[in-house]
């Protein structure tokens, strides 16, 4: 249990995802304009990662590692979470339509959330079982929620700002993801 | 110069439509593993490799994937050359592998090889499209260089491993360069990289102001070389 907590707060914080693994970038600037697209962004990776992660983990352990085929990991696992996204999408659609209607434009995007695959790379690195790699993988979602959710609110709040011409847009954003990247240094202390 | 020749295609994909600077893609690994100059280079090649790989692959095909699933199919073909790759270097050049570690299997979802392959490789002939994927990998391996060589030089006073600026030495006594280590940390990659694009910006609006029409910011505004269909200010 204790370990299971050490992860959560690993990933979640102390390394989070996007401000200090550079993973999942290209959403993190594209989709944080404003609160709501943000929030619903952060909730579709947090239900995809979570799966993919039980999912590939599953097939690693009981497919791959057996039939000794770890060196076909990539392909195995981009594969399934393609297949995945593709699945979830047609699920929510005719089961839950209002949910799929909050998510519907981004779960495709997903599929190219280098966040997605890079859970589950990172989970056979560090060796973890099936239990600890999707809890894994539920923090790492987690924490990418946090940041791109506060990453819409300042943006929101610098909108309105008179910033230099040349820094408008794409430079203002990155700067700001920087000094949240060093606030975030702030959580290196928690473990 | 004439259209989708090898040289201009080369041309295309370093300055005009430059993947990092101009068409803002694969930002993960241009963040991730820029800390010095030599990673940058070690990705880029690696990057450029699979890129030219891929579209000469994607082309030959491109008449035999039907269009429903060509993306899964250029997802299998990437993921494919990505395996090739990470084990050649695995065996051959193991400092580099394990410096760039988690990000060589990721290279298959950098947006710049699905990107040429849906936007170019898929409608184009394979001789060009080959072309393409080296001048798209020379573009990213130019630009991922200079920003690893610029926080490199900052945060450690090092270009490629060797010590340029002289470091201050309180014990001794020396004056020199104290290092801003920051640089070299993840903060360091937003910073730069927020610096090099208002740079870009700045000479865009220079040349708004010269004349030339800037209505579509995100490519170099030649549409007649602009494989994105997507674009909605297309002109002519």
């Amino acid at each position: 249990m204790k370990e299971l907590l050490l992860i959560i707060i690993s990933s979640a914080l102390v390394n989070n995802v996007v401000l200090s693994q550079f993973l999942g970038l290209c959403p993190f600037l594209g989709v944080s304009k404003t609160t709501n697209t943000a929030a619903g962004m952060g909730g579709a990776v947090i239900f995809v990662i979570t799966l993919s992660s039980f999912v590939t983990g599953l097939i690693y352990k009981f497919i791959l590692v057996p039939l000794d085929l770890t060196y076909l990991q990539t392909i195995v696992f981009i594969l399934i979470i393609a297949a995945l996204v593709q699945f979830v999408e047609m699920f929510l659609k005719k089961a839950m339509p209002s949910l799929y209607k909050a998510l519907g434009v981004y779960l495709p995007l997903i599929t190219t959330n280098c966040a997605v695959l890079g859970v589950a790379l990172l989970n056979v690195q560090n060796d973890y079982n099936v239990l600890q790699g999707t809890v894994n993988g539920f923090a790492t979602a987690v924490g990418f929620t946090i940041s791109i959710v506060l990453m819409a609110g300042i943006r929101e709040k610098i909108a309105y700002n008179d910033i230099p011409k040349a820094f408008q847009g794409f430079p203002t954003v990155l700067l700001t993801a920087g000094l949240m990247a060093i606030a975030f240094f702030g959580f290196s202390g928690l473990i | 110069m004439k259209a989708n020749t090898p040289s201009e295609r080369l041309v295309n994909g370093i300055i005009k439509e430059n993947p990092t600077f101009v068409l803002m893609l694969g930002m993960c690994p241009t963040l991730a593993i820029t800390t010095s100059a030599a990673n940058g280079i070690g990705m880029g090649l690696t990057t450029t490799v699979i890129l030219a790989a891929s579209n000469l692959m994607i082309s030959l095909l491109r008449n035999f994937i039907p269009d429903r699933v060509r993306m899964p199919a250029f997802i299998v073909v990437v993921a494919s050359f990505v395996t090739i790759v990470q084990m050649l270097l695995q065996g051959f050049i193991p400092s580099l592998y394990d410096s760039l570690g988690i990000y060589i299997p990721l290279i298959v979802v950098n947006c710049i090889i699905l990107g040429r392959a849906e936007a170019y490789a898929s409608k184009n002939k394979p001789i060009a499209s080959l072309f393409d994927g080296i001048g798209m990998g020379l573009g990213f391996t130019l630009s991922i260089t200079c920003i690893g060589a610029v926080r490199e030089l900052i945060g450690a006073g090092c270009l490629f491993g060797h010590q340029i600026l002289p470091l201050a030495d309180a014990a001794a006594g020396k004056a020199g360069y104290e290092p801003i280590t920051i640089f070299i940390l993840a903060p360091g990659a937003f910073f730069v990289l927020a610096a090099l694009s208002a740079l870009q910006n700045k000479f865009k609006l220079g040349a708004a102001k010269r004349g030339i029409d800037p209505s579509n910011p995100d490519c170099g505004g030649s549409c007649a070389a602009c494989g994105n269909t997507m674009c909605k200010g297309k002109r002519g």
